[in-house]
């Protein structure tokens, strides 16, 4: 009976209906944000590009505020990542932001495993989120979320266009991770370069298929921004922490010979937009889009290749419990087989050594025999001959004997014989 | 203090003369001058380095003419498995009567591929070929019209973006310093305040001695020439390697038209020396030490090259005789290993042989007495 009511209430229409008065759940929205605002927010950075490009400066600038870094050498053997997390706060915000270095890319002579590092890496904290999410014990709300939120490509100013190792790069993380290329130490391009520079990259980043991040048009407060935002990228971006007196304003500038580049004017380079777009207007929507977006991709993936479906082969949804029951069958069968094999090879194995050792005990004792019989042969013939020896000797001796005799019977004329 | 003008203010004019020996062979400056303008120079250059750093733009600029016109660069994904190439420009220019044969040799694809092992190899290659080509024609039997394409200098171009020298510039730089002179230079090097210019030459410097990278060295100056020379020389030791900049435009700055680039911050001019060491790279490539250049190409690295391949050539000989010299040359005076060893041996039999001789006339003198 239960049941039909049930059914009977989800197939109604749902209604539009108007209020006679304020009621007052239009404060859900603040309550949602006082809510966010204790929790804290989270925000992970990774900075891809070559060593030296400046990627420390431009997060030191950004965030204005020196975080440690020494500088990396040219000469590490791969590319390795090297996370670090900050605590900010700005008014009664706090913000946990884990930046994340690729330290040698670019060095080596041969660069073609080196994406397979960062990739490696940003899949990590995917398949933890997941884990974290399939527990039975789980504790989402204060779970520090690790998941890259966005990738900054550093692009190296040559000019002409991007680099076979950029493309590669790109190519192979714009599915995983929401990519904002920019291009790095910008004061070395004048203006007219800079404008063909950028269309190269564009043109070259569309005609091979990477999927840069865009930033969102659907929500008409922010549309318009950044629709024309859009158009400026890949933004060309100036980074310094150093601080020059521009007429009576002290401003963070590069100091030439023949100039001063101001990192906050929007004429010499693109820094101010890069910030706008990044911090103060798009943070949340680039969390959200790793979440819904890269982060559900990567889940699909990965349970598919377990082998779970969301619907069997007759089309009939399949409960999680069913093929959590189904596979766990399937690993105990596994592992059952698996420990029959190692047992065989196990008595395989004894049995081998066994007859082994048995065979050298018969060679042993087959040894033994053979030097033995040698042994009472040459006893045997050391017998024989001190026998012989005895036997001389005694004739010898009874030789001496009878000689001693004669010569004692004539002593006296041998005597004289031998005087004259 | 230009290079002709030193020549000229040695010649003792005639009325120096108070001897009436005045032989007259203080002109044979003179006459060298002379037949050496009527004979023409040549120079080959060669400029090495990844793409986007400059090296057209500063060939253009140090011989002031357009030698790329119509090129065509490679998109990021045709450069992935690219393999280097080695094109040859030539252009004569002249210059108040002097006719300069100037070659310029690119390596485009030096170290865009992903995977750049090896990658200099073609470079060291077509240096060797061109010191192969020589060696023949040295040894051929019309001597009278050889051409020396043999690579004087090799430019090469190191990234301002990094902190210092990458394993791709130690290994190329390491591979090529016996075989042509290197002169290394920082590109692009508008990117960099005074400050951090200072910094990366002492880097790498410091780089340059911990690897032992034998880079082209200026010849000490003589200690007869005047204090404006020697002060010019030090200066110029001491800001190697280069920091350039190049530029195919003319800009208006501070009321004349320089070659420069015009940012909207300001304008950087080539020939400025605070701006940039292109003058400093100007004088020493062209003005003064042009002829260094070509004398250490072929009194140290082609004579090395030939030693080298006289060596192969003779124990490939020895090991097979039926294959005859294509070249004349002189019998091996350097003996192998071998027959040293007999000679040695020998020597010691010798030595022991008078050894003993000595010690049988000393017993027969202790005898007699």
């Amino acid at each position: 009976m239960a049941a039909t009511d049930v059914d009977v209430f989800s197939n109604e229409e749902k209604r539009n209906l108007s209020l006679g008065g304020h009621v007052g759940f239009d404060s859900l929205p603040d309550q949602l944000v006082s809510k966010s605002v204790t929790q804290g927010f989270c925000f992970n950075i990774l900075c891809v590009g070559e060593t030296g490009i400046g990627k420390s400066t431009l997060m030191n600038t950004l965030f204005n505020t020196m975080f440690e870094n020494e500088e990396a050498s040219h000469y590490q053997n791969g590319v390795y990542l090297r996370p670090r997390t900050y605590d900010l706060q700005e008014s009664n915000v706090h913000l946990k932001l884990t930046i994340v270095d690729t330290v040698g890319f670019g060095d080596q002579i041969n660069k073609e495993d080196s994406y397979k590092p960062i990739v490696d890496y940003i899949d990590t904290q995917f398949e933890n989120y997941l884990q974290e999410e399939l527990k039975i014990k789980r504790s989402l709300f204060n779970y520090h979320d690790t998941r890259i939120h966005i990738c900054l490509y550093f692009i190296a100013p040559t000019g002409h266009s991007l680099k076979s190792l950029d493309l590669v790069t790109m190519k192979k993380l714009d599915s995983k991770v929401n990519i904002i290329p920019i291009i790095a130490k910008a004061d070395t391009i004048s203006k007219s370069e800079l404008h063909k520079f950028k269309i190269k990259i564009m043109s070259e980043l569309v005609s091979n298929g990477v999927q840069i991040y865009q930033f969102p048009t659907d929500d008409e407060a922010v549309s318009e921004i950044n629709a024309s935002m859009n158009a400026h990228l890949p933004f060309a971006v100036v980074g310094s922490v150093e601080e020059v007196k521009v007429g009576n304003k002290t401003v963070r500038a590069r100091q030439y010979p023949w100039g001063v580049v101001q990192v906050e004017n929007e004429s010499h380079c693109d820094f101010v937009k890069l910030r706008e777009m990044l911090i103060r207007v798009n943070m949340e929507d680039l969390r959200e889009q790793t979440h819904a977006r890269h982060y559900e991709l990567y889940r699909r993936c990965k349970l598919e290749e377990m082998g779970f479906k969301d619907t069997d082969p007759d089309s009939q949804p399949f409960s999680l419990q069913e093929t959590y029951e189904a596979k766990r069958k399937e690993f105990l069968g596994d592992l059952q087989r698996k420990e029959e094999e190692m047992r065989q090879m196990f008595v395989n194995k004894v049995k081998e050594t066994e007859a082994e050792l048995k065979e050298k005990e018969r060679e042993l004792h087959d040894k033994f025999e053979q030097l033995k019989k040698l042994h009472q042969e040459e006893k045997r013939k050391v017998e024989e001959k001190r026998r012989d020896l005895e036997e001389e000797m005694n004739a010898f001796n009874r030789r001496k004997v009878a000689a001693e005799t004669l010569s004692l019977s004539q002593p006296l004329k041998k005597d004289k014989d031998k005087k004259n | 203090m230009t290079a002709s003008s030193r020549y000229r203010s040695r010649v003792p004019r005639p009325e120096d003369a108070e001897e009436k020996e005045y032989v007259g062979f203080a002109t044979l400056p003179n006459q060298v001058h002379r037949k050496s303008v009527k004979k023409g120079f040549d120079f080959t250059l060669m400029v090495a380095g990844e793409s986007g750093l400059g090296k057209s733009t500063l060939v253009n600029s140090l011989f002031l003419t357009d030698l790329h016109k119509d090129r065509k660069l490679l998109n990021a994904e045709e450069r992935i498995n690219q393999t280097v190439e080695i094109t040859k420009h030539t252009v004569d220019i002249e210059e108040k009567g002097v006719k300069l044969k100037l070659t310029i040799v690119d390596t485009p694809g030096f170290g865009d591929a992903v995977n750049n092992t090896e990658c200099w190899r073609p470079i060291t290659g077509y240096i060797d070929q061109q010191f192969e080509q020589y060696f023949r024609d040295e040894s051929g039997l019309n001597r009278k019209n050889i051409q020396d394409n043999r690579v004087h200098c090799c430019l090469y171009f190191i990234p301002p973006f990094g902190h210092g020298l990458r394993p791709v510039d130690i290994e190329f730089m390491k591979a090529l310093q016996d075989k042509v002179n290197v002169v290394p230079l920082i590109a692009k090097a508008d990117c960099l305040t005074p400050l951090e210019i200072k910094k990366l030459k002492e880097r790498l410097r410091e780089e340059i001695d911990k690897y032992g990278i034998k880079i082209y060295q200026f010849p000490d100056c003589d200690s007869d020439e005047d204090e404006e020379f020697k002060r010019q020389d030090k200066e110029l030791k001491e800001s190697t390697p280069f920091a350039v900049i190049g530029s195919n435009t003319v800009v208006e700055a501070r009321g004349q038209r320089v070659r420069g680039r015009l940012y909207p911050w300001g304008i950087v001019e080539v020939e400025n020396p605070s701006h940039c060491d292109f003058v400093k790279l100007r004088t020493m490539l062209i003005r003064t030490h042009m002829h260094d250049l070509k004398d250490i190409t072929s009194d140290c690295h082609y004579e090395n090259y030939r030693a080298q391949c006289i060596q192969t050539m003779t124990s490939k000989m020895n090991a097979d005789k039926r294959v005859e010299s294509p070249i004349p040359i002189l019998p091996l005076s350097t003996p192998d290993v071998e027959t040293e060893k007999l000679i040695k041996m020998k020597d010691d039999e010798l030595r022991r042989m008078q050894q003993m001789l000595q010690k049988m006339q000393q017993q027969m003198h202790e005898q007699d007495l």
